[in-house]
């Protein structure tokens, strides 16, 4: 008995990230984006969808990975959460695609840092990796100063 | 639930929140036969009601309270302050009875024999034993006064309403004194709702709200709010006989001002608000437009769009308007409760209860002002012997006042008690910690008495269940300026306390100004704003002025402190303005003025939510879309001046700091400064690093003898300062063994050179400084350009370049199977 699901993926430097699709509330293009001084780094600014203010989080940094390269535009991947929407920048946008329940394995131990918290598991596809995001966490930051 | 039962919810507590002060009143004229039908008809009704829906337990108690009323209002017994205190219990349990209903459907198991028992008590404790009292024999009344209870009625239509549901209550025009009209439950409306006042001609006859309903064969008639428009007189009559079917014919009559009212959600209400708000932001956005255009028709169509939506703003800003009376006649009762416990006489005033506010605000502000009401009950007014002793009236009186000012609502709390003791405050505040002594001195006595507002704070002598655990006041500040309201307190001792609280009208869409900092606009609510001014560059004139590295300026004679607000937002280059825009402002009591780049206008704006994420930040009560479809923060003026207040205190070298650098020669550098291994301290220019980055141990790689590390896409070589420089005391020692137990993290400078870039491994960066201190020469160690003495110590400026060199050459020999422990070859 396997279950299909579908994952709307992305690209994050070398790796292959993938969130639940049904959490995704759009994707969009590089959006201008109004920086918000002494928020957390993690913290791009605040973008205007469409009259909705919402957040946007570098994925990047929030994943403790170096800056996209000057003059490379990241894109929206616009996620729902409890607390409203927030935009993950991510550089290349992917497909949705569906994986097999069975291909997934949790993360091994010896991953570290943020990425061990970050990331519930990969679908071992036929030629790399699907990283799962545990969105919720992501989103969530340690506000304990 | 089901939706006759909500309605009757709704129904019971607005009526039992008007019994209050009727009871209240009461108290003052007991023999008012109005106000005792009013309140027995009250009752009455909830006991219908209940015991058609099958509530026994509520309906048993409010029986009983019915009979020992029906005996006041007959006369056989008069109110006495005893009688009145039951009775108030009994509402008490009534509402208690219907909170648990909303929220579990059922009575609950609280047990009110005892209070059933009392209630009987006291009528049997008389002479005249009705036995039948239940079966109340109502007078028909004219009701002259305008506010009068909203007369809900029990359906007692149905087939099996109990014997003792009687006769409803009606309103109906004056000339009709005696019509009839059984009522059934009101029109379906959620428990949350406003009311809406059309207005309309109060005389015209009502007609149906709602066709009828066969199995309740009634007229859902309703009765009218006692908002504050004219009523007509009210004549109430009952029906002399339960009848079970009620000719239709006759329910034509009702309150004509359920004709011009209407219940609407509140959600709807919010909707509406919030498709406003989007209607603002479009029409801004157009605005923005036509000053482009040259086209007069357009711009016409555009002018009349800006005045159409202006007015629906207004007009749906008003729907949500409630009078601050809601909340208040809640108040007499409270008052008079708590004046029983504390064995005080006091009498409530209230002026502008019809002062408006929006809803929201008014839910806000609902505790604060229980509670600020209950501190002048508790604290405030004296005791009864000690006013008279005082040469005071024995009855302390508390007088509530709300009024419009400035775009703002105030309400002021005082009353004529003791007031409250700076000296007093003061030893307090230094017996808990909470100021210094030398703060104290300072202090002035309004401000000390303002002291009462810091959490962990209180006077009382004891712990009251009233007041006095020092929770209360920090909180009621807390909550009122969440709305972006203040809170002022003055004290005159022997005289009495005033607490004046200011409140924005609504919170939704507000007026704001809009500013320039670092390039980035943001909206200053103008709630805050008192002047604007701008501070022309004369030369030879210097209008800003310096305190100890707090800039001022003399406005009208008076120093007024300046905040930065580019500082505030983080960025400390200073842009060398020629002339200076200063936004005055005023944040709890103080002004202070904000330095901006730029001043652009004003305008109305949306102020909508930001995500949690940005919670932490308290410089921005939220963001609103401008015109051109930015989004711009919103600044949170008490959040500015309570962070540029930490900052003038707990960084008072940090402006000294910014003072030094203030007489900056032409020459100035700023340096990295970073510890080296023997605790000395080493620098290197600042325009020589391209970035300082840190890297966990782990991601290190090596590359034959090279350390190296994967950097944005290509290979850097790291080089640790302690390798190629050799440490000053001379004893070489085995730097990569020390390195190893620094931890599990690196801070690298990365330098570039000729397109590559190459990580120096440093310890620990310990500042950023600019100096002008001339670079002495110094030859004695490789790698080192020279020594400045920085922060009065002595620096070395390292030689990145020549510190590569030696790195090189150092690998160059371990190729060549040099010992690396080699190191003291390289010092000269």
């Amino acid at each position: 008995m396997s279950h299909e699901q579908l994952y709307s993926t992305f690209a994050l430097g070398e790796h292959y990230f993938g969130v639940d699709v049904n959490k995704v509330q759009e994707i969009i293009r590089y959006q201008n984006m109004t920086p918000v001084p002494l928020a957390e780094h993690v913290i791009r600014g605040l973008i205007n969808l469409r009259g909705q203010i919402v957040t946007a989080m570098d994925l990047r940094r929030r994943m403790e990975m170096d800056d996209l390269p000057e003059g490379k535009k990241s894109m929206n991947v616009v996620i729902r959460t409890d607390d409203g929407a927030i935009s993950l920048l991510v550089d290349e946008i992917g497909d949705v695609i569906s994986v097999d329940d069975q291909t997934f394995e949790e993360c091994p131990e010896t991953l570290k840092g943020v990425a061990r918290d970050l990331i519930k598991g990969a679908y071992k596809l036929e030629n790399k990796l699907l990283l799962i995001l545990d969105t919720q966490k992501v989103c969530q930051l340690n506000t304990v100063q | 639930m089901d939706d006759i039962v909500k309605e009757f919810l709704v129904e019971s507590n607005e009526n039992l929140d008007q019994m209050d002060r009727n009871f209240v009143e009461l108290e003052k004229d007991p023999t008012n036969k109005e106000l005792l039908s009013a309140i027995f008809r009250t009752i009455h009704t909830i006991k219908g009601t209940c015991g058609f829906l099958g509530f026994g337990k509520l309906e048993s108690v409010a029986h009983v309270g019915e009979s020992l009323l029906s005996k006041l209002r007959d006369g056989s017994l008069t109110l006495n302050p005893d009688f009145t205190t039951i009775l108030l219990t009994m509402v008490d349990a009534v509402r208690q009875m219907l909170s648990s209903i909303e929220s579990s459907g059922a009575e609950g198991d609280v047990d009110y024999s005892l209070l059933v028992e009392n209630l009987n008590k006291a009528q049997r404790g008389e002479p005249l034993n009705l036995s039948d009292s239940a079966k109340p024999e109502a007078k028909p009344e004219v009701k002259p006064e305008v506010k009068v209870t909203p007369q809900e009625s029990a359906p007692e239509v149905k087939a099996e309403v109990k014997p003792e549901i009687k006769p409803e209550v009606i309103e109906a025009k004056v000339e009709v004194k005696t019509e009839i009209v059984p009522e059934v439950p009101p029109p379906v409306v959620k428990m949350e709702e406003v009311k809406i006042e059309v207005p309309k001609a109060p005389e015209k006859p009502a007609e149906p709200v709602k066709a009828p309903e066969p199995v309740k064969a009634a007229e859902p008639v309703k009765a009218a709010e006692p908002v504050k428009t004219p009523e007509p007189a009210k004549a109430s009559g009952p029906a002399p006989t339960p009848s079970p079917s009620p000719s239709r014919g006759e329910a034509k009559a009702g309150s004509s001002v359920a004709d011009t009212a209407i219940r609407v959600d509140v959600g709807l209400l919010d909707k509406l608000m919030n498709l406003v708000g989007e209607l603002v932001l479009a029409r801004n956005q157009i605005l923005q437009f036509t000053a482009k255009q040259e086209d007069s028709t357009f711009v016409a169509a555009s002018q009349r769009l800006n005045l159409i939506t202006s007015e629906l703003q207004e007009g749906v800003m008003k729907t949500r308007m409630q009078p601050i009376g809601n909340i208040w006649s809640k108040f007499p009762r409270v008052v008079r409760d708590l004046a029983t416990i504390c064995k005080k006489k006091i009498r409530l005033q209230m002026e502008g209860q019809e002062t408006e506010l929006d809803k929201t605000i008014i839910e806000a502000i609902k505790d604060p002002l229980t509670h600020l009401v209950r501190n002048s009950v508790d604290h405030g007014i004296e005791m009864p012997e000690e006013r008279a002793a005082k040469g005071k009236s024995e009855e302390g009186v508390i007088l509530l006042r709300a009024y419009h000012e400035g775009g703002q609502v105030n309400i002021e709390i005082s009353d004529n008690g003791g007031g409250i003791s700076p000296e007093k405050v003061k030893q307090k505040a230094l017996q808990k910690g909470l100021i210094t002594a030398e703060d104290a001195a300072r202090m002035s006595d309004r401000l000390l008495v303002n002291l009462i507002f810091l959490p962990g704070f209180s006077t009382a002598e004891k712990v009251s269940n009233i007041s006095g655990r020092g929770v209360g006041m920090d909180v009621v500040k807390t909550n009122i300026e969440k709305i972006g309201g203040m809170v002022d307190i003055q004290s005159n001792p022997g005289e009495g306390t005033t607490i004046k609280v200011k409140i924005p009208l609504t919170l939704a869409i507000i007026p704001a100004l809009i500013v320039t900092s670092g390039g980035w606009k943001y909206a200053i609510p103008q709630a805050s704003l008192l002047e604007l001014v701008r501070v022309e560059n004369e030369p030879g004139k210097k209008k800003i002025e310096n305190i100890q590295g707090a800039p001022v300026y003399r406005l009208r004679g008076k120093l007024l402190p300046l905040v930065y607000l580019r500082e505030q937002l983080g960025d400390f280059t200073k842009p060398n303005e020629e002339n200076v825009n200063i936004v005055v402002l005023q944040a709890d009591d103080r002004h202070f003025g904000l330095v901006v780049d730029e001043i652009n206008d004003t305008q109305e704006i949306v102020v909508k939510p930001v995500g949690k994420q940005l919670k932490g930040v308290p410089t921005f009560a939220g963001a609103t879309i401008m015109g051109d479809g930015h989004v711009a923060l919103i600044l949170d003026i008490m959040g500015i001046a309570q962070r540029a207040n930490l900052v003038s205190e707990l960084h008072d070298h940090a402006i000294q700091d910014m003072n030094s650098t203030q007489v900056k020669s032409s020459d100035v550098k700023s340096m990295l400064l970073f510890a080296s291994r023997d605790n000395g301290r080493m620098a290197v220019n600042l325009s020589e690093v391209a970035r300082l980055e840190k890297f966990d141990n782990k991601e290190i790689e090596r590359a034959g003898d090279q350390e190296v590390i994967q950097y944005r896409g290509e290979i850097m070589s790291l080089i640790r300062v302690s390798s190629v420089i050799p440490e000053r005391r001379r004893v070489p020692r085995d730097a990569e063994a020390i390195i190893k137990n620094v931890g599990d993290s690196i801070q690298v400078v990365v330098y570039s050179q000729n397109g590559k870039n190459v990580g120096i491994v440093i310890d620990k960066v310990l500042d950023i400084v600019e100096t002008d201190e001339a670079i002495q020469e110094s030859g004695s160690r490789k790698g080192i350009a020279g020594t400045v003495v920085i922060q009065e110590r002595i620096t070395e400026i390292l030689d990145i370049p020549r510190a590569i060199d030696l790195y090189h050459q150092k690998i160059h020999l371990n190729k060549t199977e040099e010992p690396l422990a080699k190191e003291e070859s390289y010092v000269s």
